[in-house]
């Protein structure tokens, strides 16, 4: 991992008892767009902004939301290609505890071991952690679960949780509009509404992604057709 | 001789209504010398999963009591705070089995548990994991071939506990009684969903 000076770890401890690097690597979250997720009572729902550099970017090309199981998706905020990485790296997993015990590897068992993932690039040397937080939609025996997973690999269940850019308008949003009953499609409709909140512009199928998955336990995203129905109802 | 005949065995499981059984002879020998006549086979995963292992003996103790397999089971009880459902220890087993593909155990395990809504499954694999899931009994050891015969002739389906233990015990004795590196009683669990019975056979001590 390159020469003796930079062997030691970039995350030391502060004299304040913080890891610097890791408050770092979270204000380049809080930078990323703005992307959240709903629990209802018989789904998961998570969105995200689409906002492209240029109206030149093929938006078509461009996929945030991924499939980590066919029964697990995941979506992120901060940096593009950090989130690429850990979503191969999940994916390896999973399979890994497929081929081993022949069962699909549970939500919670796939955030515990990409968690550790994150965790120790804050504890190797010669590494930077990474610079996304994010959100973990599935659809297992225990029912629906949203988890939130940080660059410190610490990791949370939530009922309704938003990141990035716009968190604190949103989760004051969310936190009204949410009710324990909620069933997928009203948590669809109050994820776009919960986007409109903070967003630049005019909300549209081109520049925001949603993906669902209920209870037939198959994740997917949403076409750019399906979410301007969603749109149709909202207004 | 065989390596896999070094010791002798004979394990057998079977299927009943909502309950199985798993039986295994009693000796260790080390060829014809007989030097234990209350040699355990068979553990317990969990409530509702036992496995037997058949084959040399000190590969059965590393498999199942000392190494691998309760120790697997025990990290993953804490990791998911649940029990392994059977079709997934006999993934388990199978996968842990390949890994020695050139070098491998010499044992070939026997596993019978209740699944989901107790539905009873059993399984055998040959000592490289290549697994054989039945409905009715599964067999292995030295005195198979006599253990095959004896079970087709006595098994019905949907044996009841009391009945199922008859049967297995009658097939496992006059099995043993036809091999003679196997033998010097036997060993029977009984499990139904809310019990497991226990008992030890006596049989012809030689």
């Amino acid at each position: 991992m390159g020469d003796s000076q930079y062997s030691f770890s970039l995350t030391t401890f502060s004299p304040s008892g913080k890891l610097v690097q890791i408050e770092h690597a979270l204000t380049a979250v809080g930078s990323g767009q703005t992307s959240l997720g709903i629990k209802a009572s018989n789904g998961v729902v998570i969105a995200t902004e689409k906002k492209l550099p240029s109206i030149l970017v093929d938006e078509a090309s461009v996929q945030k939301i991924q499939n980590l199981t066919p029964n697990i998706g995941v979506v992120y905020s901060g940096m593009g290609p950090d989130f690429r990485v850990l979503v191969r790296k999940s994916r390896k997993q999973a399979e890994q505890y497929l081929r081993l015990y022949k069962e699909p590897i549970p939500v919670t068992q796939l955030v515990r071991e990409t968690a550790t993932v994150i965790q120790e690039f804050t504890q190797s040397g010669g590494v930077r952690p990474f610079g996304v937080s994010l959100l973990v939609a599935g659809y297992d025996d225990k029912g629906p679960q949203l988890y939130q997973v940080d660059p410190s690999g610490s990791y949370f269940s939530w009922k309704a949780s938003a990141m990035g850019k716009n968190v604190s308008n949103a989760k004051t949003f969310l936190e009204k509009r949410y009710t324990e009953d909620m069933e997928l499609d009203d948590a669809i409709h109050t994820a776009i509404l919960t986007l409109k909140e903070g967003f630049e512009g005019e909300v549209s199928s081109k520049n925001i992604e949603i993906g669902k998955i209920g209870a037939d336990k198959v994740f997917r995203v949403l076409t750019p057709a399906e979410i301007d129905d969603y749109l149709a109802e909202v207004e | 001789m065989s390596i896999f005949q070094y010791n002798g065995s004979a394990v057998v499981a079977m299927v009943g209504k909502n309950c199985f059984a798993i039986a295994s002879d009693r000796r260790l020998g080390v060829q014809l010398q007989t030097i234990a006549t209350d040699f355990q086979r068979i553990s317990k995963i969990h409530d509702h999963l036992f496995i037997g292992l058949s084959g040399l003996a000190t590969d059965v103790q590393t498999l199942e009591g000392y190494q691998r397999l309760v120790f697997r089971h025990k990290l993953y009880q804490l990791r998911e705070e649940r029990d392994m459902k059977p079709e997934t220890f006999a993934s388990l087993v199978s996968a842990i089995l390949y890994e020695k593909r050139f070098g491998p155990y010499l044992c070939q395990p026997v596993i019978a548990g209740l699944g989901e809504d107790d539905k009873p499954f059993i399984c055998t694999m040959d000592s490289i994991g290549a697994k054989e899931l039945a409905k009715d009994f599964v067999v292995s050891g030295t005195a198979s071939e006599s253990l095959y015969g004896a079970s087709e002739a006595m098994y019905k389906p949907d044996m009841e506990a009391d009945e199922l233990f008859e049967t297995i015990s009658q097939a496992l004795l006059s099995s043993v009684d036809r091999d003679c590196l196997s033998g010097w009683g036997g060993h029977v669990y009984v499990v139904t969903p809310n019990e497991i019975k226990e008992r030890i056979l006596k049989g012809r001590m030689d």
